[in-house]
């Protein structure tokens, strides 16, 4: 049985830390959790997260998570990089990676490669795209299986995205003006109904 | 006076008098001991287990062809375990045709161990000049005859 965050375990009962809707999920043992709506983002390990490059100190990199602490990401953490062979990391650059140890205790440490030392997709972010916050319910809602607003907007126009779960997206199109239509979309689309969606891309479709 | 050789019973009374002073000074717990409560409930604080979440990083329409070789990839290893099971089924050869050839398999390495065996008791028999044992051989030596005999192999 798995309780998610925003239960904890206390004795023999679980008690509620968090406001919101209660899930379950029944399939692999059963899962509970409670679904709550926050901007602020609290690192978790095992999250994969956008980070801005603050600092360089040594052989150690400063990341802004958006969390209470920069975390740090030694350049060792990426793939195929050894003592000679330095990743080209600059101050500024935005570098997509997980979390490898969060809690309240520690500061968090970030890497770019998997447990089996392949990079799958993470490491630096190529050049240009826009970066932008949204609250951390609809990264969540955009991350599900099957979501309807990724699927209608892949069928626009040919697009880059990158989902960080500390509710920051990155977004690259061909020209400024589609990046900017996908980045007000999906700004947008947290309370817009389904309805209204579909008539806004309806009208950039037919433009 | 004779601080240089202390005799062996008196260093063995000044050890045990530190080591009595040294366990009176030792804390014992006078709390029984907790029996740790085996729960089933795992904690996690991230949302990635409980919900199933897609990889974070994704490109349509060809923007980014690495990004949506790695989508397919990260996306199928829910759906790898079903890949592997009809792989099974396609192999190359089928499993009547596995056991076919393995019984002819069977046959003929056997035949070989045979002959091998024919040669130790023959030699055993020409050394042994007892009539019995000649009649025996006479009789067993049409029979292994037949079985020296070569046979085409059943394909």
């Amino acid at each position: 049985l798995l309780c998610g965050p925003g239960l904890r375990r206390s004795g023999a009962g679980l008690l509620v830390t968090k406001c919101g809707l209660l899930r379950h999920r029944p399939g692999g043992g059963g899962a509970y959790w409670v679904d709550s709506q926050q901007k602020r983002y609290v690192p978790v390990k095992g999250d994969h997260v956008i980070g801005i490059v603050t600092a360089k100190a040594g052989d150690v990199f400063r990341l802004d998570v958006g969390g209470s602490e920069p975390a740090s990401l030694s350049y060792l953490a990426f793939e195929g990089a050894t003592k000679r062979n330095r990743p080209n990391v600059q101050v500024g650059d935005l570098i997509y990676g997980q979390f490898v140890v969060a809690n309240k205790d520690m500061e968090p440490e970030m890497v770019c490669i998997d447990s089996s030392g392949k990079s799958s997709g993470m490491g630096i972010i190529g050049q240009d795209g826009f970066l932008f916050k949204v609250s951390l319910g609809l990264i969540r809602k955009l991350l599900a299986p099957k979501c309807e607003i990724i699927q209608e907007l892949s069928q626009l126009y040919p697009f880059e995205l990158v989902l960080g779960m500390n509710g920051r997206i990155w977004v690259k199109a061909k020209t400024v003006q589609q990046t900017l239509i996908i980045v007000n979309i999906l700004e947008a689309c947290e309370y817009m109904t389904a309805e209204q969606r579909k008539q806004a891309l309806a009208k950039l479709s037919g433009n | 006076f004779m601080q240089r050789g202390l005799d062996s019973q008196t260093k063995k009374q000044l050890e045990e008098e530190e080591k009595k002073i040294i366990s009176e000074e030792h804390w014992y717990l006078d709390v029984p001991d907790l029996k740790e409560k085996e729960s089933c409930i795992i904690e996690e604080r991230s949302f990635l287990r409980c919900e199933d979440l897609v990889y974070g990083r994704m490109s349509f329409k060809g923007f980014n062809p690495e990004i949506e070789k790695l989508m397919i990839q990260m996306n199928s290893k829910c759906k790898e375990e079903k890949i592997e099971e009809d792989d099974k089924m396609e192999a190359d050869v089928s499993d009547e045709e596995m056991a076919r050839r393995y019984e002819t398999l069977v046959g003929t390495i056997g035949k070989k161990f045979l002959r091998k065996r024919d040669q130790c008791v023959l030699k055993g028999d020409d050394e042994d000049e007892d009539d019995e044992v000649e009649e025996g051989n006479s009789n067993t030596r049409p029979s292994k005859r037949a079985k020296k005999m070569f046979l085409k192999p059943q394909d």
